[in-house]
């Protein structure tokens, strides 16, 4: 029974991969934007929660109420502002300057918070479990974890089939040129469409900040999961994404229950292997 | 074509051609006449502007944008390491065989990599970095996660005089520099050089032309992996003691070398050289305020790249028109 839980444990970490994927995903599905800062992005969305948990004495989970929007306006006027004006110059620009951006958030939080490793608390939530018989249990947490991803993807699935703006941004995505000619404004959609990606990336970043300890160098790993995530389930699919978060999650799992050293390297070793068999991941759908 | 001829440097090109020859020869004779204070600073300057010139020739001329430059770097290192270590091997012919063992490593992995476009390609190559540093923490013989140092005996190999090898190593890293460059020079000016400036310009219009861009770029790949194993391998022959976090730092080795060759000018040869020197008088300025000088390093790239995406370098030329390192073809009547 035990393999058995180890594969729920993965099948349900994978739901907060699909979350740190999201963001990445949406970005370079609408605007071919791969943002290097991401990772950090999502570790900044941790640290907002603890501040607001230290301020206001709202719970972990209750900061979401100041961090989602924060983040979201923080990702309309990083796009609109900064990120909007590298789209037109070829590939260098937006890559090299989220990495910046990435190198001033990660220094940024170490000079305000230190290198000490963080966490949130969220309660008896953390710790409750739910026994199915048969010698399974899951972790109430995780689970809670793994359908906010699930509801989260069918949400926004549901945002880009049946809303207007859902189809402005599949416009954009498939001819920007166009799409603006029919009275779309872009850098408005676009920064729209990066708000949103960091309204995931705030969640994704309040839901690890519960889970697992971060610090402010917790970032390009969060990216590397992220990236991950996205190329084994194919780029632009987002249920994809969701099952490239479980496969890469299930192999750290299994793993790690053999030896607790192999638990990151195995992620990547699967990674790498799907890139090497199936370089367009499962369920590909954008082309670049 | 009579009455044509092909000139390949200019007058400035020429003139700078001494001021390098001069430079060359003061820095060689440095030791004589100062500290070693000197000599170590010069010494890692040395090591930096070649991987930046590096850097330089994969992103800013092949497209090939790697976040995972460390990879090269750490493997040059444990090859260094391992070598001298297990085997008794001199660490002059160690160093020498760390180019191999990285091309050889660099060859299946750019088959990986070289799937992904664009800036995937960079996360991709930083997944392979990342995934050396927790594979060497694993095997023993590599130290495992608490790393290797340089016994006494092994540097002896080298020379046993103390003063002898600290001036053996700053000319090594004066002779890399100059090779690398030498080499990042000699590609870009040969017909390659004419290949890897269509692809930058164009990907899909130099292959529809008959640049075989794949080979072109695979070339340029496992070529810049040798060069920098070899240079992981003198860094660390310097540091004595190598981990996985050191060798394998995407901070120390890529990040640093990135906001050089950006802030000093992509796609030139002259950009790795002025964003060294700025790169080091901001360390010089702000050592005291730790981790400050990283931000402003960022804040100062961000700007460039949306101000003036050829970097200091392509603001000058674009001002006064001068090439001191021409690899141009002028064609003059």
């Amino acid at each position: 029974m035990d393999w058995i839980n180890i594969l729920i444990q993965g099948a349900l970490l994978g739901g907060l991969y699909a979350l740190f994927a999201v963001g990445l995903s949406l970005a370079f599905g609408i605007m071919r934007l791969v943002n290097i800062a991401h990772g950090d992005l999502i570790v900044l969305a941790a640290y907002l929660a603890l501040m607001t948990v230290q301020t206001t004495g709202l719970g972990a989970l209750g900061s979401l109420v100041v961090v989602v929007p924060a983040m979201f306006v923080l990702g309309y006027l990083l796009q609109r502002g900064l990120l909007n004006f590298t789209l037109s110059g070829g590939l260098l620009p937006p890559l090299l300057v989220t990495f910046g951006i990435s190198v001033i958030i990660e220094n940024v939080l170490l000079q305000e918070f230190g290198a000490d490793i963080m966490r949130l608390h969220a309660g008896a939530i953390e710790t409750a479990s739910l026994r199915l018989g048969g010698g399974i249990a899951v972790g109430v947490y995780p689970l809670l974890v793994f359908t906010t991803a699930v509801a989260a993807i069918a949400g926004l699935q549901l945002l880009f089939d049946r809303t207007t703006l859902g189809r402005a941004f599949r416009a954009t995505s498939d001819d920007a040129a166009t799409a603006e000619l029919m009275g779309i404004d872009n850098r408005h959609i676009y920064a729209v469409a990066m708000g949103i990606a960091m309204v995931f990336t705030a969640l994704a970043g309040v839901l690890m900040g519960i889970r697992t300890t971060f610090d402010p160098s917790a970032g390009p790993v969060r990216l590397i999961f992220a990236f991950e995530a996205v190329i084994i389930g194919g780029l632009g699919s987002l249920w994809g994404t969701l099952l490239g978060g479980m496969v890469l999650a299930i192999a750290q799992e299994v793993a790690g229950a053999v030896s607790p050293n192999w638990q990151i390297l195995a992620g990547h070793i699967a990674f790498l292997v799907i890139l090497i068999v199936r370089p367009s991941g499962f369920f590909p759908r954008t082309r670049d | 074509m009579d009455g044509f001829r092909i000139e390949r440097s200019t007058r400035e090109s020429r003139g700078f051609a001494v001021v390098l020859l001069l430079g060359g020869v003061t820095l060689v004779t440095l030791p004589y006449w100062a500290g070693p204070g000197t000599m170590r600073l010069i010494s890692e300057m040395a090591y930096y502007l070649a991987l930046a010139q590096l850097w330089n020739l994969l992103a800013g001329y092949a497209g090939l944008v790697s976040v995972g430059q460390q990879a090269f770097v750490g493997i040059g290192a444990y090859a260094l390491f391992y070598l001298t270590s297990q085997f008794g091997m001199n660490p002059l012919l160690a160093m020498a065989l760390a180019g191999p063992v990285a091309a050889a490593i660099a060859l299946p992995m750019a088959l990986a990599v070289f799937r992904l476009r664009g800036a995937y390609f960079a996360i991709g190559t930083w997944v392979f970095a990342a995934a050396f540093e927790l594979g060497v923490s694993l095997i023993q013989p590599l130290g495992a996660g608490s790393g290797m140092s340089l016994t006494p005996a092994i540097l002896y190999a080298i020379t046993p005089g103390r003063e002898a090898r600290a001036l053996i190593i700053y000319w090594l890293s004066l002779a890399i520099v100059f090779v690398v460059c030498a080499v990042v020079y000699l590609l870009l000016r040969s017909r390659h050089g004419l290949a890897l400036t269509a692809i930058r310009d164009s990907e899909p219009a130099s292959a529809s032309l008959g640049v075989d861009t794949f080979r072109t770029k695979l070339m340029i790949y496992v070529i810049t992996a040798a060069l920098t194993g070899v240079i992981g391998a003198l860094i660390f022959v310097q540091k004595l003691r190598l981990s996985p976090e050191a060798g394998f730092s995407v901070n120390d080795w890529t990040v640093v070398v990135i906001f050089m060759v950006v802030i000093g000018g992509i796609g030139t040869l002259e950009g790795p050289f002025i964003g060294l020197l700025i790169y080091f008088a901001l360390r010089e300025f702000l050592a005291d305020y730790g981790t400050w000088y990283l931000i402003l390093l960022g804040v100062v790239a961000v700007a460039i790249m949306l101000l003036a995406q050829e970097g200091l370098w392509g603001l000058v030329v674009r001002r006064f028109d001068i090439h001191l390192l021409s690899v141009r073809r002028h064609l003059l009547r």
